[in-house]
């Protein structure tokens, strides 16, 4: 907070009056803000009101229509990623800019300047993640890691070119309680050492207690500026949405019905040679209930999805039994005919098809629900379907001719999560029902799987957002190192105990403060 | 943008023919005329435009079922000969009866024989996951031989002087003309109906939808339960029964006999006329007459030009070679050297 309020040098980034007008909408009007060297400065805002393309503009990757923008004083224009690299502007994408085929040097090495030596450059990389607690191993291909191992991965890759301004988006989603405690450290430590932190996060205590200064962004325009220390999480988050934030109302579970999902003895070797294998997995999931499952990614989650959607079915068929019926060795299709609706954790490419119409990724898996007749489609319906899902979940979007890939990652996921709760299905798995979406969102969307809950449906939600498992969850349980910790109810345990559990270490005595395990 | 590259490749080719013809020492615009307007300055001409089409549509509407799955059929040049075969043998086995049922029965044979031929990389690739592309195009080569073996033994016509070739097929083994005036067929109104059963099927079923989400994105095809190995079969046996139907189309049409070339060269050139298409059965019904025209602008050529036959291969050569330029050049933009400032 110290070295922010030197007010010797001229700030280390001015933006007047940006504005960026794409062919449907305004996503930039009039945005000016300044950030000071070694200052933490937040930039608030919902879905879609123009926070990744007012960074994509910062960085290059796309150019204003008007405004100014003033590099430690001077006017510059910034052409492209590379030219905002050499001006010391690194940058962590909310979608991940890796190639898929290269190991995690390689991509490391692409984005630096010449033709750096690759066995120096692993030791410098695992050298970074040490000391920022972001532990990644520089040989393993990309498209093996999970979305939580590639966030790290974007991370090392801009510490590496010591930048001046690191522009970051939504960081932490994926990371356990305590490593982000450890990467807050980082980033303080850099702030102290000079660098300029964009923080772009819809986690509002985090903000509070990181940041030093937040612009709040709506509809693409300024609403305001404050100082995070001097507000309340709640007051934040109504300057940007401009009302009051909902909170989910989770009462008791009524009643538990059936057993809808059960797994038993589910073992699998992961098909990929960095993946983590699922070791003797029981579980079981109620009519009338939300099971959480916590976990740092890349803790088997992936796999357990995988097999639970039936797109890696099991060998054995009793592993997995779906509304009494033995499912292991069943595909997808036919899990779905027995009742189950599944949110995977990647929208683009897996949970739609990124160049067709929302209508038609409403097809993708409404087409039971009465979209056909004599094998044809019944475009009628089938819209009609696509736009109730669109009011009901407030997708922003042009309408429901639009492309899936002309939404923002928030705005798909929320038309995703409306699509399968409006099938009702019987089962839900959901995998990070609300990442990357807003707090006014990510809360309807909570509420929505709550009320799912209470009209019969038993839910497993795997996520890595341990307050939304707690804000959402009747029981909840803990997946490392590909193993299942005991299930405990939410009304047993505690943030801290899961956290520990995290680390794969429920077989431990409990630390101090944490309930005794049944 | 995507709809802009068909238009430019065919400019492009057209610029590289002038060009073609000057180097040859031709008079380009002479050369232009004979390769392009000649073939249908009269009525004779257009019918023999839609004539050599007619294979083309039904060939290429077959195969842009699977090619929009990524169903890489490349061997409908070998299904195409197995229809002509199994056409032409119920045309010998009936070569003394009337009535429809002769040619009725040829028309099945010929769908069944090209979609046997493309069972076989159906079967490889669901059961043990071989490169389908590789397999069709291996068996194009294969089927040649066969066909060739079969003309000069089973098949050769008793009385034909020891020529490789069958027996000329009777009247109800032929395909009935569209009108006395020209050798226009009824396989012209198999191939519309062909392309507007494609349309429905690719835009209006269900199938259809499947496997457009598998072409466009495999995971979320495998993620909806859409079954993989379903889509590699409809994709392979469409493209299979439509080039046979195409061969029965030939032996039974224009041949009017099974000869060792039953074949011009339409199942390979169907490719290009489905991806100057983009897949799409409006597309190939127009891409189909560009290709043809290509044929029949090239007998010419080697006619008045005094060029040889491969003109024609040269054409369409250019025309795919631009088409695929033209896309890589709209889907990225060509920077110089300052990648790593």
């Amino acid at each position: 907070m110290t070295s922010a309020m030197d007010a010797d040098h001229a700030p280390r980034l001015e933006l007047h009056g940006i504005t960026k007008i794409y062919p449907s909408v305004i996503a930039n009007e009039d945005v000016s803000l300044s950030v000071k060297q070694g200052e933490i400065h937040a930039v608030l805002g919902e879905n879609g009101a123009g926070k990744s393309t007012l960074m994509k503009m910062i960085y290059g990757v796309a150019k204003p229509d008007a405004g100014e923008m003033k590099w430690e004083g001077e006017v510059v224009q910034v052409e492209n990623p590379a030219h905002a690299r050499s001006l010391g502007i690194g940058m962590v994408f909310q979608h991940f800019s890796l190639f898929e085929t290269l190991n995690v040097v390689e991509n490391v090495a692409l984005a630096l300047p010449g033709n750096p030596d690759l066995k120096q450059l692993a030791g410098q990389i695992t050298e970074v993640s040490n000391r920022y607690g972001l532990p990644v191993d520089p040989q393993r291909l990309v498209h093996a890691l999970s979305v939580g191992e590639r966030q790290r991965v974007e991370i090392i890759r801009c510490l590496l070119q010591n930048p001046k301004l690191l522009i970051m988006d939504e960081p932490t989603s994926v990371l356990t309680p305590q490593a982000v405690r450890k990467l807050f450290d980082t980033l303080r430590q850099l702030a102290e050492e000079g660098c300029s932190i964009l923080y772009i996060s819809h986690k509002l205590d985090e903000i509070q207690e990181l940041c030093h200064v937040a612009t709040v962004l709506r509809d693409g325009k300024v609403t305001g500026d404050c100082i995070p220390s001097e507000e309340t999480p709640k007051s934040m988050a109504s300057l940007m949405i401009g009302k009051e934030l909902p909170v989910p109302e989770h009462s008791a579970p009524t009643e538990l019905g059936e057993i809808r999902l059960q797994l038993s003895r589910l073992s699998k070797t992961s098909e990929d040679p960095f993946g983590t294998d699922l070791q003797d997995i029981n579980l079981e999931v109620r009519s009338g209930e939300i099971l959480g499952i916590a976990g740092v990614s890349g803790n088997g989650q992936q796999e357990l999805l995988y097999a639970l959607s039936g797109e890696e079915p099991v060998s054995d068929a009793g592993a997995i039994t779906i509304c009494g019926k033995p499912s292991g060795r069943d595909f997808p299709d036919r899990r779905r005919s027995s009742g189950m609706g599944f949110v995977p954790e990647e929208r683009l490419g897996r949970g739609a098809v990124p160049r067709m119409s929302l209508t038609e990724n409403a097809l993708l898996t409404a087409h039971r629900a009465g979209m056909l007749k004599y094998g044809m489609i019944q475009f009628d319906k089938i819209s009609a379907f696509a736009g109730k899902c669109i009011e009901d979940f407030n997708v922003k979007c042009g309408g429901s001719e639009h492309a899936a890939n002309s939404l923002s990652g928030g705005n798909l996921q929320k038309f995703i999560m409306g699509r399968e709760i409006l099938l009702i299905p019987k089962l839900l798995v959901v995998a990070q029902p609300t990442w990357g979406v807003d707090v006014g969102a990510a809360a309807f969307i909570r509420q929505e799987l709550i009320d799912l809950r209470d009209e019969g449906t038993a839910i497993l939600v795997i996520s890595e957002e341990l307050e939304e498992l707690f804000e959402i969850s009747d029981r909840i349980a803990v997946i490392a190192n590909g193993r299942l910790s005991p299930v405990k109810k939410l009304a047993d345990t505690n943030i801290d105990e899961i956290g520990v559990w995290m680390s794969g270490m429920w077989d431990q005595p409990a630390p101090v403060g944490a309930v005794a395990r049944d | 943008m995507s709809y802009a590259s068909p238009l430019i490749a065919i400019v492009l080719m057209l610029i590289g023919g002038l060009l073609l013809f000057t180097l040859l020492g031709k008079n380009p615009l002479e050369g232009f005329k004979v390769f392009f307007i000649n073939p249908v300055s009269d009525l004779y001409g257009v019918s023999e435009l839609f004539l050599k089409a007619t294979p083309l549509m039904l060939i290429a509407v077959g195969l842009a079922v699977g090619f929009r799955a990524n169903v890489w059929n490349i061997g409908a040049e070998g299904q195409l000969i197995l229809g002509g075969v199994a056409a032409s043998a119920v045309a010998l086995y009936f070569h003394e009866s009337e009535g429809a049922h002769v040619l009725i029965l040829m028309v099945i044979a010929g769908g069944i024989g090209g979609m046997l031929w493309a069972t076989i990389p159906a079967f490889l690739k669901t059961r043990f996951n071989t490169n389908e592309i590789l397999v069709s195009l291996m068996l194009v080569y294969v089927a040649q031989l066969l066909v060739s073996w079969l003309v000069h033994g089973p098949m050769m016509d008793p009385d034909g002087f020891n020529f490789p070739q069958s027996r000329m097929f009777e009247d109800s083994a032929l395909l009935p003309l569209l009108s006395d005036e020209n050798r226009l067929n009824l396989a012209f109104v198999f191939a519309i109906g062909a392309l507007l059963a494609g349309y429905i099927f690719m835009y209006r079923s269900f199938t259809g939808f499947q496997m457009q989400v598998a072409g466009y994105a495999k995971d979320a095809a495998r993620y909806a339960g859409f079954s993989a190995k379903r889509m590699i079969w409809i994709g392979l046996l469409s493209g299979g029964g439509m080039a046979g139907l195409a061969g029965m189309s030939e032996v039974a049409g224009p041949m009017g006999q099974l000869t060792e070339h039953v074949s011009n060269n339409y199942g390979f050139a169907a490719i290009i006329v489905a991806f100057v298409a983009r897949l799409n059965p409006v597309g190939i019904f127009f891409a189909s007459l560009l290709m043809a025209l290509l044929y029949l602008g090239g007998e010419q050529a080697q006619q008045y030009l005094a060029l040889p036959s491969s003109i024609s291969n040269v054409f369409q050569g250019m025309l795919l070679m631009f088409l695929l330029g033209s896309d890589v050049f709209i889907n990225y933009r060509l920077r110089w050297k300052e990648a790593t400032a």
